[in-house]
């Protein structure tokens, strides 16, 4: 009956998308206002239906309910509780149900925090977010049901990918997905302002908290997505620029210009029409970026001609909504007047810079992860691109937007003079000529991105903070903090990229137990090879310990899993963390003589990688308080103005 | 710089015409930055898609004409039954690879695979050396049971299957 309740509530959820839509359209086209008055309640309740039908689906992952088709691919009963219940994502029908259920509370959400927008943008908002929910319960209803029965009723089910099988999966894709999905609201807060040529301050000043609250969630997944994949895939690597990596990494950069351009329009009342391009962009990328992970185009073009169903639906929904945005905004750019003026070097200026980079890396992304789709389907030759390609495209173009981010912060507003600039940034460009000049003279091993990246970065750290300068430390606002924070998490971001691609010391040797091996500082020695059994996958495990130059021992046990009900194995890598970087231990396999592969990184500074990703979406989240903060104490003043009048 | 240099911006000194100019002039500069930035990335990418991206070989498209020395490409096909041999260091491993029709000498130096075994798909990233054997960089495997790297799927997979039908029945 749990199944059955849950399609229930999807099909009611949907319903009152339609509801909604409809209530929107026809307020908006007949002036019928007293519509307005039920818009809100719908939204709110379609979420909460959403919401009970994806709950209903956990709840059947958790019992296990093998009367579901859904449960039977991709759960078994004798796992840990909390695979069970992120198995529930681990697959298409599932993930679909997730991603829907969140555009759903997005709705949701405007409906009950957004008080700022006008009420005609706002209900145009709450219509396009509709539209948008319509087109996905279709697809789920039709062509990816979660709730399927299984039938006859097996005994048990065929377990989750092992590779899924980590906290990983617990954690990654619901935080990818918020901020994915979440970008949603800008697009319809876009689509809304379009129609209404509602598009100044006030607008920009309304879409940009749900800009921020979606990107720092983004930031996040993107983050936890790469130290999950570093770890779990035992190959060493942080980001392989793989497709699936792409589709997530597009739709940031878009909304990371789009969070520059939109605070151009609320305090200078700029970019109007790129503004809402990018707010169209953004969306447009994260569903690009579904359709790719999701239609099975990216595992081969043939596949999907071989099963257009799914695919072509989301095409179709692509094509609908992307199109859609695209032609409301070709004839409504003629009417969005261009806002107030600025020069060149200005704040304005330096944000211009940022976007147009910013779009130009989205870009070269965007061209690498299709061309092999384009190849393929039209000469039917496979290509595949890569690490190279993307490292050598867009490695010189962000190290120019990374300095552009140090200086723009120090400009002001409007106009701004070039001398007066270099006076203050002074500091940070001598840090960085510093920092180049010694790393030329005493590395010999480093490549021109690292080189240049690793000087970038101690200019840039120290810029970040350049903006505090003079100033009341205790007066300055909230999202001033927050942009300081998230571009020092630049540069410590860019110190750990740069340490681990130019100074990672790699071992890979055959040991017997007792043999030691000298990576770095550390003298790794094995002990032993230990038979281990977990709660759904037996293991060898090997005692290894490692000791640091300065006498500190630690005992680590890298592992190779076997998981009997997928036959499959994987291997667990070990990792030791010190402040300055993590030592990394895989182990291979065995050969006649009784040896054991072992594969040793040492990769100094790492893990700044991760901890500057943390420190960007810090940042946003700081931003985003600050302004709403702001944002309500105004509203309180207004309204107790209003009452004394 | 410059670009406005003669002309400061500011109500107090235009007439209203020429701020409309103005205006227009901007959003035109825009427009024209936005194009650059545009051709510039794609140039930029389609010069570095020339020279980077690998193309894919099955041992008989080597055999039929085999490509550069020392240019990235990427080998597909299947481990060859008794062709594994682990080397005296215990890290480098030799096989076979092939499709049916043609053979392909591998080296690879590293941690094999979870499924690499004799008779399952295998893609390799690497060289070829002058002496026609292929360097492997990377090589891919097969994920569980169900996965088949893409390109693989058009090479007919007789011999040793992996079982599929781990289902239910």
């Amino acid at each position: 009956m749990i199944a059955e309740a849950g399609l229930i509530a999807l099909w009611l959820a949907a319903a009152l998308a339609f509801l909604q839509f409809a209530l929107c359209t026809i307020g908006l086209t007949k002036g019928q206002d007293q519509f307005f008055a039920a818009v809100r309640p719908v939204a709110i309740a379609q979420g909460v239906l959403v919401t009970v039908s994806f709950l209903l689906l956990v709840w059947l992952f958790i019992r296990s309910d093998m009367s579901v088709q859904l449960v039977v691919s991709n759960s078994v009963s004798m796992k840990p509780l909390i695979y069970k219940i992120s198995g529930t994502w681990g697959n298409h029908e599932g993930s679909m149900l997730l991603w829907v259920a969140i555009l759903g509370v997005a709705g949701a959400a405007i409906g009950v925090f957004e008080r700022t927008l006008k009420l005609r943008t706002l209900v145009t908002t709450l219509a396009a977010q509709a539209f948008i929910s319509i087109g996905f319960y279709a697809y789920l209803l039709i062509a990816s049901n979660p709730f399927e029965r299984s039938f006859p009723v097996p005994e048990d089910g065929q377990g989750l990918n092992p590779l899924l099988q980590d906290i990983g999966l617990a954690l990654h894709p619901p935080t990818l997905y918020i901020g994915y999905v979440g970008l949603s609201i800008a697009f319809s807060f876009a689509v809304g302002a379009m129609i209404n040529r509602d598009v100044g301050p006030d607008f920009a000043k309304a879409m940009r908290p749900w800009v921020l609250g979606a990107w720092v969630f983004l930031t996040l997944g993107i983050t936890a997505g790469s130290y999950w994949a570093y770890y779990e895939l035992g190959w060493g690597g942080w980001w392989f620029w793989d497709p699936v990596e792409n589709a997530s990494l597009m739709p940031w950069l878009a909304a990371t210009a789009l969070l520059h351009s939109v605070t151009v329009l609320a305090t200078r009342d700029g970019l109007r029409a790129w503004t809402l391009m990018l707010a169209v962009v953004a969306f447009s990328m994260s569903m690009i970026g579904t359709f790719l992970v999701r239609s099975g185009v990216l595992t081969s073009v043939h596949a999907f001609a071989v099963d257009p169903e799914r695919g072509s639906f989301i095409l179709a929904l692509l094509a609908i909504y992307i199109g859609g945005a695209m032609a409301l905004f070709a004839l409504r750019v003629g009417t969005v007047k261009e806002g107030s003026q600025f020069e060149p070097i200005s704040r304005e200026g330096s944000l211009v810079a940022n976007n147009l980079l910013l779009s130009a890396i989205l870009g070269i992304v965007f061209i690498g992860t299709l061309y092999p789709l384009v190849v393929e389907g039209f000469t039917g030759e496979m290509i595949s691109v890569g690490a190279p390609y993307f490292n050598l495209a867009t490695g010189p173009v962000a190290l120019i937007l990374v300095a552009i981010m140090a200086a723009g912060p120090l400009l002001r507003w409007r106009r701004d003079k070039a001398k007066a600039l270099l006076n203050r940034i002074s500091i940070p460009v001598f840090l960085t000529a510093a920092a180049l000049f010694a790393l030329v003279l005493f590395t010999t091993t480093m490549s021109v991105l690292s080189l240049l990246g690793l000087s970038l970065a101690a200019g840039i750290a120290v810029a970040s903070f350049a903006p505090l300068w003079k100033r009341n430390l205790r007066r300055t606002p909230m999202h001033t903090y927050g942009m300081i924070l998230a571009h020092f998490g630049v540069a410590v971001a860019l110190v750990g990229m740069a340490s681990e691609s130019s100074f990672t010391e790699e071992k890979l040797v055959a040991a017997t137990p007792g043999d030691e091996v000298t990576v770095n500082d550390w003298k790794v020695k094995l002990h032993a090879i230990e038979p281990m059994a977990g709660p759904n996958w037996t293991a060898l495990e090997a005692r290894v310990t490692a000791q640091y130059a300065n006498g500190t021992n630690y005992e680590i046990t890298p592992q190779n899993r076997m998981f009997p009900a997928a036959q499959t194995q994987t291997s667990e890598a070990a990792l030791l963390t010190r402040w300055n970087g993590q030592l990394y231990v895989v182990l291979g396999d065995s050969d006649e003589q009784g040896r054991w592969q072992l594969r040793i990184w040492w990769k100094p500074f790492v893990t700044m990688i991760w901890l500057g990703g943390v420190l960007i979406a810090l940042g946003g989240l700081l931003a985003m308080v600050g302004r709403l903060r702001r944002a309500v104490r105004q509203r309180k003043q207004r309204e107790y103005a209003e009452e004394w009048i | 710089m410059g670009l406005y240099r003669d002309a400061p911006i500011g109500t107090k000194s235009g007439t209203v015409e020429q701020e409309k100019m103005k205006a227009k002039h901007q959003r035109l500069t825009l427009v024209l930055l936005a194009v650059a930035a545009l051709l510039g990335a794609s140039l930029l990418a389609a010069y570095a898609l020339q020279g980077q991206a690998s193309y894919f070989y099955t041992p008989s498209d080597i055999a039929k004409k085999q490509p550069e020395a020392g240019q990235a490409i990427r080998l597909g096909g299947m481990v060859e039954e008794g062709s594994i041999q682990r080397g005296a260091d215990g890290v480098t491993v030799k096989f076979v690879v092939h499709d049916g029709t043609s053979k392909q000498p591998v080296t690879y130096t590293g941690i094999t695979p979870d499924l690499f075994v004799e008779g399952s798909g295998v893609v390799a990233d690497g060289k070829l050396t002058d002496g026609g054997v292929f360097v492997a960089d990377t090589l891919l495997a097969k994920h569980d049971e169900n996965y088949i790297p893409r390109e693989l799927e058009g090479i007919d997979m007789t011999g040793k299957q992996h079982k599929t039908e781990t289902l239910v029945q």
